[in-house]
């Protein structure tokens, strides 16, 4: 019997035959991510619904020495739940349980496969939201937002998950159960530990701290005939010292691509739109809203829609919402990227990806978190076509090049998972990396937890910094990836 | 310390000079003073640390180096005070770069001069940068902006053995590779010395207003205050701050709103008719605002928001008529505690059936039985410290758990 065989009539024994899948067939549902085109078909899947028994899950890997990898709804774009065909994969699909809503303490605490919606609806009627809003928050669970960190386009005044967790249940890669509260004296191993795309562990429970509904909320529509001027009236809008809750634009091309799939009906001959909203006091809003306007119109705006009710707002966020799908309309695949660069460098930015785009006869279309300087250039391609994937993928690595030159990142909210650990050297030193290292193996000495994911190259934990010669022993034991 | 290690440091070109009275590390003498002026003169003088086992105090302005426990040894005492240039100042991105050794009063100067902030209140006269993140110390608009954690966005900091590591960027978005930010926000040390810092800010607010009333400190006065701090927390008017002042608890209480902005007006008279009874509208901050309940004795309540009043009650009665004074942020349940009382008693009496977490962060030379108290994950913080710091040079038995 193999060592997989024999782990997986222990994890039955443990915790129960149904919630262990060994079946070919059915361990293919989840060989990939939201990121496709990266795929392993998992060993083992297990679907535990309690801490302990993820814990027994993790502890039986720890002893047979086998890689496990956590994942929620599987709709990360980088990669980091692609399983391991060698280990054993923990879905959190039957953890679902909002185990409290204590509204006194603007908190609740929730199973890591809550969906990131389901949060906001339990309490929406009370007058409360949790502010952190990715576009897939209708699907997404709490544990993988909390592992990637996610944003979403409220994040430029509510900011990310990280900044929206009082305090983690965990399940350490060697199988302990322990608490991560960010009331306890020590090391904010809280603030570690989101983001690392489960790479430091399971979180089994997570405290989201509630955000208040504001008093009002109005969303702008400003149509401008180029994308430099929408840029100008974004660095003039935050240079007036307006914190909106959101700031998003888009270009004619993701425009025309909405316009095919949903017909979200923007002004007609708009090369950028740029979505403004603004929440709180309606005091505060009415003023700010009176700024917004005018610095739109002195930045060349030619038409200006305003919601203030949900309906109105649906329809001015509907084109954005549906972009990313929609350049499925007009180009048959795309890559979708996730560069930042700082807000003022904008306007270059897009010129240089303007310029990659002619260069390579790759077409781009820009949808992105303006106000923060988050990028989502889709790099859309043929896959019919010999050579273009290629060509894609090399436009893609130069926006990224071109983000990190303009003293940016990587990845804003997706994360590095699989797909972009080969960047991560353009982007920090040998040291920086080995420093990192150092956390995970704090947590993780054995690098069971994730492996291959957002590193590179990881040491083994131990090995003494040096030069790095040959196969890395961690490569020809087969845990990790060279790229 | 031996002439060859002094040789060492002398090699490295840093200015070196003999401890005095002043710069004893919570009672302790270093064996040296180094004042380097780049991260890379840290990086030399920890390596010579490396080689000649000299354990390493980072200091900045010295105004909280006798929190936590006394060093168990100080060899080299690392002044951060010439580390003192803004790097970049980006201010249509908001964002600031800075060494560590620049003073918060000199970093708010200058971007005020910009019509920006740093949006940390930091209670302590002459904190540098380095120190606010190394203490995690944060103030009043915590409620609105975070702490040093939340705002903090790249970091530069040199390891035990010399090496030289950077997470984050200048970006405000960013999620690639560990946030080795937030592990040494609020490490007191105990990792490695903080070189730079890279934040996000916030345009200054152009209008500000503090709604200001009184409550009397007993059973009935502090239930009334958890009533009315849990609606301010929640008010639509969005108040920046909700802070206590009560500087003697068998005493009354004042609490005060703060709302910033354009129309602050309207929105402290939303205030004002929520709390319902007698305020002050100003625009001038009460004089007790942002500034720390007490120096030489500092102690840090941490409850959830809703048991504030409970807490509250229970320090007042462990405290006796020993001069306790408390003073915090009520809307994020943070507290400083000052006490005159013996704290061999009130620490224990408070933290007996705490929902939350007390710690002794200044006891003036009284020795404490447990300053830091309880905390979660000590195995894994244990095990961070093993690999960061493997040999404990890093202010060794300062943090908790004798970490
Ligand atoms: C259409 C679309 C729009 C999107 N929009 C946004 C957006 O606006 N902002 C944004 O930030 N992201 C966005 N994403 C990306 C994705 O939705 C987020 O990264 C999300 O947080 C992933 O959650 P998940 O439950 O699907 O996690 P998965 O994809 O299942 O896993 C993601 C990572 O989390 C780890 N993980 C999952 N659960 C746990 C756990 N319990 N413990 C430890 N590790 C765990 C996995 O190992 C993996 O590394 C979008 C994705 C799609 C498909």
């Amino acid at each position: 019997m193999t060592t997989l065989q024999e782990l997986a009539d222990r994890l039955r024994r443990e915790i129960g035959t149904a919630a262990v899948i060994t079946d070919p067939v059915r361990l293919r549902t989840y060989e990939c991510d939201g990121l496709t085109y990266h795929r392993a078909t998992p060993g083992v899947v297990v679907l535990p619904e309690t801490a302990e028994q993820v814990a027994a899950v993790v502890r039986a890997c720890a002893e047979y020495g086998v890689p496990f990898v956590a994942r929620g709804a599987g709709t990360g774009l980088s990669g980091g739940a692609l399983p391991r065909t060698d280990g054993v994969l923990i879905v959190t699909s039957r953890m679902r349980r909002i185990l409290e809503v204590d509204l006194p303490n603007r908190r609740a605490v929730v199973e890591p496969g809550v969906t990131n919606l389901a949060i906001t609806e339990a309490v929406r009627d009370q007058g409360y939201y949790y502010a952190p809003d990715p576009s897939s928050q209708q699907v997404c669970s709490i544990g993988g937002n909390v592992a990637e960190n996610s944003g979403g386009a409220h994040c430029l005044k509510y900011g990310f998950t990280v900044n929206h967790v009082e305090a983690l249940e965990i399940v350490t890669p060697g199988g302990d159960i322990v608490t991560l509260d960010a009331r306890d004296p020590g090391y904010d191993l809280l603030g570690a530990f989101v983001g690392s795309e489960g790479t430091l562990g399971v979180t089994t429970k997570i405290t989201v701290r509630l955000t208040r509904a504001p008093e009002t909320v109005t969303t702008l529509l400003a149509a401008f005939h180029g994308i430099e001027a929408g840029g100008v009236a974004v660095s003039e809008i935050i240079g007036a010292g307006i914190l909106p809750a959101a700031i998003e634009m888009m270009d004619a091309l993701a425009i025309e691509a909405a316009e095919a799939a949903v017909g979200c009906g923007y002004p007609e001959g708009a090369a950028a739109v740029l979505i403004v909203e603004l929440d709180g006091p309606v005091a505060e809003v009415r003023h700010q809203f009176t700024e917004v306007t005018r610095i739109c119109e002195q930045s060349g705006a030619f038409e200006l829609r305003t919601a203030d009710d949900p309906a109105e707002r649906a329809a001015i966020w509907r084109g954005r919402k549906s972009a990313f799908a929609a350049v499925g309309r007009i180009s048959p695949a795309y890559i979708v990227q996730d560069g930042v660069v700082p807000r003022t460098a904008l306007p270059q930015v897009l010129a240089g990806i303007d310029r990659l785009s002619r260069e390579h006869g790759i077409r781009v279309a820009n949808v992105f978190h303006a106000g923060d300087g988050n990028l989502h250039p889709l790099v859309l391609f043929d896959d019919a076509e010999p050579g273009a994937g290629e060509r894609a993928e090399l436009v893609s690595g130069h926006i990224l090049d071109l983000c990190i030159e303009h003293g940016g990142s990587i990845t804003g909210e997706h994360g590095v998972g699989v797909d972009k650990s080969r960047y991560m050297t353009r982007m920090f030193s040998d040291d920086d990396l080995d420093t990192m290292q150092l956390v995970r193996c704090a947590f993780d000495p054995r690098g069971l937890s994730n492996p291959g994911k957002i590193f590179p190259t990881p040491r083994l934990c131990g090995e003494v910094p040096g030069v790095r010669k040959g196969v890395h022993p961690l490569v020809a034991a087969g845990e990790a990836e060279h790229f | 310390m031996d002439d060859t290690a002094l040789d060492a440091l002398e090699r490295t070109g840093v200015t070196i000079r003999e401890a005095g009275p002043d710069d004893d590390a919570a009672g302790i003498r270093p064996g040296r003073v180094a004042l380097p002026e780049s991260t890379g003169e840290v990086a030399a003088l920890m390596r010579v640390s490396a080689e000649h086992d000299l354990a390493v105090v980072p200091v900045g302005g010295g105004t909280k180096l006798h929190w936590g426990r006394p060093p168990e040894r100080c060899d080299l005492l690392i002044d951060t005070c010439c580390l003192s240039e803004v790097v970049e100042h980006a201010a249509g991105d908001l964002v600031v770069r800075v060494q560590a050794g620049v003073t918060m009063e000199a970093l708010a100067r200058m971007l005020a001069a910009k019509g920006q902030e740093l949006a940390l209140d930091v209670p302590f006269d002459g904190a540098t940068v380095g120190g606010t993140l190394a203490t995690a110390t944060a103030g009043p608009r915590r409620l609105r902006y975070g702490t040093a954690r939340d705002l903090l966005i790249g970091i530069t900091v040199v390891l035990a053995d010399g090496t030289i590591a950077r997470s984050g960027g200048k970006v405000v978005k960013n999620v690639a590779g560990y946030d080795l930010g937030k592990l040494f926000t609020g490490s007191y040390g105990t990792l490695g010395v903080i070189t730079e810092a890279t934040f996000r800010l916030h345009p200054l607010a152009a209008n500000r207003r503090w709604v200001t009333f009184s409550l009397p400190g007993s059973p009935a006065g502090l239930r009334d205050l958890q009533t009315l701090a849990g609606a301010l927390a929640a008010a639509q008017s969005e108040p920046s701050a909700i802070e206590l002042d009560w500087p003697d608890v068998q005493g009354p209480l004042t609490v005060s709103a703060l709302v910033e902005g354009t129309a602050c007006a309207d929105r402290a008279a939303a205030v004002q008719e929520l709390i319902g009874r007698d305020c002050a509208v100003s625009g001038e901050a009460p004089g007790w605002w942002g500034r720390p309940v007490g120096e030489e004795v500092l102690l840090e309540l941490r409850v959830p928001p809703a048991a504030a009043g409970r807490s509250l009650l229970a320090v007042r009665e462990a405290a006796g008529d020993g001069g306790v004074a408390v003073r915090g942020a009520l809307g994020s349940g943070v507290f400083g505690i000052s006490s005159r009382t013996r704290l061999d008693a009130f620490v224990p009496a408070v933290r007996q059936g705490l929902d939350g977490r007390l710690v002794v962060l200044s006891a003036a030379g009284e020795p404490v039985a447990d300053p830091w108290g309880e905390t979660g994950a000590i195995v894994l913080m244990r095990s961070v410290k093993e690999r960061f710091d493997p040999d404990r040079r890093m202010c060794p038995g300062r943090f908790v758990g004798g970490i």
